[in-house]
């Protein structure tokens, strides 16, 4: 018993060394090597951040793309999804609110269009993208309030399309924050 | 669509294709053989002079047993102390508090048993400092004792009749120095590459492009996400785990993660046909768990592409699926995939809001930890598919008239006796306590408790059930997935999730280590025409048989109260 707990200390610390202090420092020494240097890749404007490229960001500007609703109101420092069950009838309400809500800010827009990412809490809360749906939904509102041709606004968003993994693995994808940035340069 | 779907099946081939190589690997460390990493050869002698380890000392199960027990009960105290006073402690840039007594309790029992239910946010919650040497170094070493209890019933299984089951502290060191570390550097070095930050900088503040203020937490994560996953352990670095886009970046990374996962579990089961010699039996279990995956996965995948029928009732358009609590980037197939395997093996993150699932796929994510052998946690997902086998092998014996026998020894009343004990504990303390906490909901939802009764639950009705039902499964398959919406940081809910986590660990690994500590003592029988092959084909479902007919009758019940009454409710 006394010669376990004594070899349990020891090799403790060993362990204690090696997991939590060598390790993970390693990391963070070959983390200095990425591209955001490891402290997370940032987007900046005018040599001024904005924001982080993967973390999503609220916008509710009508001149701006939407992102998807957020449990948490993009607090990076918070995350979390709504954990709404699909039966929860609070929770269908408030899609049906969102819904309400987006069809008033984009006249023109039929219900059945909608897709359901624009009126569902992403998991995280921090979401940073929408579906190429989601995006071209919202072409006609921002054009309106930009007063700038509906085809230019089109053709940004489809350039700003992600492509699957390799091509062929996983979902179409589109960067809010980075679309946001290239609509700001529209003239 | 398409594109989800053979992501879903390319991250499954990958990992078969990159675990029976491994699996190789894993049988010639511990067998001792020559391999790539015996570099670290003098590291780990270094390690044993160090520690006073004898690496020649054999143990027999009992004294096995307790080298495994005395550590962990260690790092129990270590981990508890260090928690309630993290805010004293160093690296902590956020200044975030230290935890409450009834928390610390919580996390500590939960990390040291492989489980990481997280009861607290990772972003407030707990300080770089506790991040990492209680969470990371945790995370490694629980893992490890899974793998070292594993290889101790390799030892008695692979020799005719032996006392010797291994050194504990041989195999517990060389699982995290020949198999988790190494890996873990790799599976790291591409998250930071793709995203994951790896510095010790504390928040971040910035104005975003619409002009609000925001602060964006980060943090060494890279390296705690790789070891979280290879140890299928499970617990986030930030509160919404690899849904977070630092915790998991892109599709790339959510393929990774997913496939290192489940890595070292199915390794686990080929590495057992080359350390006894016996392949086929490998084959079979392989064959039997892949079998218990699909029955499970399947369902999920089409309930989440088709999305929710109530969302539907409103109007939108549901192209791409269910996608409340998912990711855009990861979408629903991956979402559902990702729900299934980190269910069936336990490892407890997740990159959806399970909550927020599907009831079938809800009921899919229960069933797969109620089963919790099909691949299992690190080491002992086996362990557990040992206490099914041994029923089987047991029933069988009856069904044909013959004293059972397994690899070579005769089953008899104290193994048995011992399986049936493990094998019911976990229905025992599963409905027990979801019992209790449904009669404190429903009976006394006003006692004047800092959180009460009447406000635990997130969702009304069924679900209700659920995220209680969830959240004890979770606990006695000590896999630390949540339906989160449940407020579990208090006092009920620490404390009994805390006594289910720590009996519903260590009371499977002593059972099934005893059993084979047993039957490997006993004279050894050789087989004959006479004797019940396991591993055939026909026994292989014989367990599925065993599995699929205990479960259905231990928790039928409870599921119909839950996930399958919401889905008749919605459907």
């Amino acid at each position: 018993m006394k010669k376990n707990l004594l070899i349990s200390l020891k090799l403790t610390l060993v362990m204690i060394v090696l997991c939590a202090v060598l390790y993970p420092l390693l990391i963070a020494g070959i983390g200095k090597a990425t591209p955001g240097g490891g402290k997370g890749e940032t987007v900046s404007v005018n040599g001024k951040i904005v924001g982080y490229e993967k973390i999503g960001q609220k916008f509710t500007d009508d001149k701006y793309f939407w992102g998807r609703p957020s449990a948490v109101d993009y607090n990076a420092a918070g995350s979390a999804g709504s954990n709404k069950g699909p039966s929860n009838p609070d929770y269908l309400q408030t899609v049906k609110d969102r819904i309400d809500s987006f069809l008033v800010h984009n006249p023109g827009i039929k219900k059945e269009e909608i897709p359901a990412e624009m009126v569902t809490a992403s998991g995280s809360g921090l979401d940073p993208d929408i579906s190429p749906a989601g995006a071209y939904i919202q072409v006609k509102r921002i054009a309106a309030v930009r007063n700038l041709p509906e085809e230019k606004i089109k053709a940004l968003v489809e350039g700003h399309i992600q492509k699957p993994l390799a091509g062929i693995l996983g979902p179409l994808k589109v960067n809010v924050l980075k679309l946001n940035i290239a609509l700001d340069t529209q003239k | 669509m398409n594109s989800e779907i053979l992501g879903v099946v390319i991250t499954f081939l990958v990992t078969v294709l990159l675990a029976y190589p491994l699996g190789k690997y894993i049988a010639k460390v511990f067998k001792g053989e020559r391999t790539l990493t015996d570099f670290m050869n003098p590291v780990e002698k270094f390690f044993f002079r160090v520690c006073g380890i004898n690496p020649h000392e054999t143990m027999n199960w009992k004294q096995f047993l307790k080298a495994m027990l005395t550590i962990n009960m260690l790092w129990l105290v270590y981990a508890f102390f260090l928690l309630i006073f993290q805010h004293k402690l160093p690296l902590n840039p956020d200044g975030n508090p230290g935890q409450t007594p009834d928390l610390a309790f919580n996390t500590a029992i939960s990390f040291l048993v492989n489980c990481n239910l997280q009861h607290y946010s990772g972003e407030s919650g707990l300080t770089y400092f506790t991040q990492l040497f209680v969470i990371t170094f945790l995370q490694f070493v629980s893992a490890a004792t899974g793998i070292a209890a594993l290889v101790a019933v390799f030892n008695g299984l692979k020799e005719k009749t032996t006392q010797n089951l291994g050194n504990f502290w041989v195999i517990f060191t060389k699982s995290i120095t020949r198999v988790l570390l190494p890996l873990c550097i790799i599976a790291a070095i591409f998250l930071a590459f793709n995203g994951s930050p790896t510095s010790y900088d504390g928040k971040d503040n910035l104005v975003t492009l619409q002009g609000d203020s925001v602060q964006v937490s980060r943090g060494p994560a890279a390296g705690m996400i790789a070891i979280k996953h290879l140890g299928t352990n499970g617990g986030g670095w930030f509160g919404a785990n690899s849904a977070h886009p630092l915790e998991n970046p892109n599709y790339f990374t959510n393929m990774l993660e997913m496939v290192i996962q489940v890595l070292i579990p199915i390794a686990l089961i080929f590495a057992l046909g080359f350390y006894i010699n016996r392949r086929k039996l490998s084959k079979v279990i392989f064959g039997v768990m892949t079998i218990g995956l699909l029955c499970l996965l399947i369902p999920t995948i089409i309930s989440e592409i088709n999305g929710s029928p109530a969302i539907e009732k409103l109007g939108v358009l549901q192209s791409t699926g269910a996608m409340e609590g998912k990711e855009v980037r990861f979408g629903p197939a991956a979402s559902g995939y990702w729900s299934i395997v980190t269910t069936i093996i336990s490892t407890g993150s997740v990159n959806s809001m399970h909550d927020s699932s599907m009831p079938m796929s809800g009921m899919m994510q229960l069933l797969g930890m109620m089963i919790n052998a099909f691949y299992g946690g690190c080491g002992v997902g086996i362990l557990n598919y040992l206490i099914y086998l041994i029923i089987a092998v047991f029933i069988a014996g009856l069904m044909v008239g013959r004293t059972p026998e397994f690899m070579g020894h005769k089953v008899e009343a104290r193994e048995v006796k011992i399986a049936a004990l493990v094998m019911l504990l976990s229905a025992f303390l599963v409905k027990t306590f979801t019992a209790l906490a449904a009669y404190m909901v429903a009976h006394h939802p006003d006692i004047a408790w800092q959180v009460k009764p009447g406000a635990w639950l997130n969702n009304p009705s069924y679900h209700g059930f659920s995220e209680m039902l969830y959240e004890f499964t979770s606990s006695n398959a000590n896999n630390g997935s949540g339906f989160e919406g449940l407020g579990d940081n208090n006092i009920f809910w620490n404390v009994t999730t805390g006594i289910v986590l720590i009996l519903a660990r260590f009371l499977p690994i002593i059972g099934p280590v005893a059993i084979i500590g047993l039957l490997a003592k006993k004279k050894f029988v050789p087989e004959s025409p006479g004797t019940l092959r396991t591993d055939s084909w026909t026994f292989g479902m014989m367990t599925f048989a065993v599995i699929v007919v205990f479960n259905a009758l231990s928790f039928f019940p409870a599921l119909a109260l839950g996930p399958l009454a919401e889905y008749f409710s919605m459907y």
